[in-house]
């Protein structure tokens, strides 16, 4: 089997999870494409894996550990959202502006800077 | 073309147009389901370069456990079953622009320094329990180790963060 198809494949797979991850607003469906990305990784060192012979099986344990720690992200992940839900009532990431630079130009159309600094 | 780039490129075909799905629909459950198509398609991947044992993996812990904690997640946010209008946010165009550049450059690349690669299966038995076992249990015991404490603390810190009981007090005035 060629090379090409299986690293062609995962950097398809990684350029949709970066479009997932830039494009959606709610941040499990985030998650879900950082997941996207990782299972991209895994394939490469899958392939890179059986293409080269590793002797001491590296690409097939550092991909058993990408798993466990997407696992681990994915748990911690939600805790997260879950504890930014229970606060906030939202989970769009776009509207967590707590720690947005101040003087930036306002994300809300038609905002302007002194209606912004009322609401606070 | 042989059997095995046969079988790969209509699963390949399956895992990249579900996870599309998983980026554009419009339905957070079926976002969730469809992860499920690609991760099952990845799987079949996996088992095509002989990596059965992360193969398996990958269907139980993906599969069986992080898609299901997804889904936990979307029903305790009281995520709206059925369309929901405002999944996507504005800056749609500008992540369309830096995906497609990021898979130009990243297609370019591969292409070019992997056209005449060719993988040698063997007889498969590359990725088998035992295989992989050994190099894992032989030369990679210290960060396997750590990994396990690794885990361990991510799974205290999310028990930490979700229970209202513990942690630290609300604040007056914290909310505004």
């Amino acid at each position: 089997m060629h090379v090409v198809y299986p690293v062609v494949l995962a950097a398809l797979l990684f350029s949709v999870g970066v479009y997932g991850v830039l494009a959606r607003r709610n941040a499990i469906l985030v998650l879900m494409s950082v997941e996207l990305m990782l299972n991209a990784v895994n394939l490469n060192l899958v392939t890179f894996d059986a293409w080269l012979k590793d002797t001491l099986a590296s690409g097939q344990a550092l991909t058993l550990f990408v798993i466990a720690i997407a696992a681990a992200e994915v748990g911690l992940g939600l805790a997260i959202v879950l504890l930014v839900f229970r606060n906030r009532s939202s989970i769009a990431v776009d509207q967590l502006r707590d720690l947005a630079d101040r003087d930036a130009p306002s994300a809300v159309p038609g905002e302007t800077v002194a209606e912004r600094e009322a609401a606070r | 073309m042989t059997g095995a780039e046969l079988v790969f490129v209509p699963l390949g075909a399956v895992a990249l147009g579900s996870s599309v799905l998983v980026v554009t629909t419009d339905q957070l459950v079926r976002a969730a389901l469809w992860l499920v198509v690609a991760l099952g398609a990845l799987a079949g991947c996996f088992l095509l370069l002989a990596a059965e044992l992360v193969a398996w993996v990958q269907v139980l812990i993906y599969v069986g456990a992080v898609v299901v904690l997804l889904l936990f997640g979307i029903m305790l946010t009281r995520a709206p079953i059925g369309r929901s209008v405002d999944l996507d946010s504005g800056n749609r165009v500008a992540a369309l622009v830096v995906a497609l550049g990021t898979a130009g450059t990243l297609v370019t690349v591969v292409v070019g320094g992997f056209r005449t690669a060719s993988i040698d299966l063997g007889d498969g038995s590359a990725g088998s329990a035992g295989t992989v076992g050994a190099g894992l249990f032989r030369y990679w015991v210290l960060p396997f180790e750590l990994l396990s404490v690794l885990l361990l603390a991510a799974l205290v810190g999310a028990i930490v963060l979700s229970r209202r009981d513990i942690g630290p007090r609300a604040r007056d005035g914290g909310e505004d």
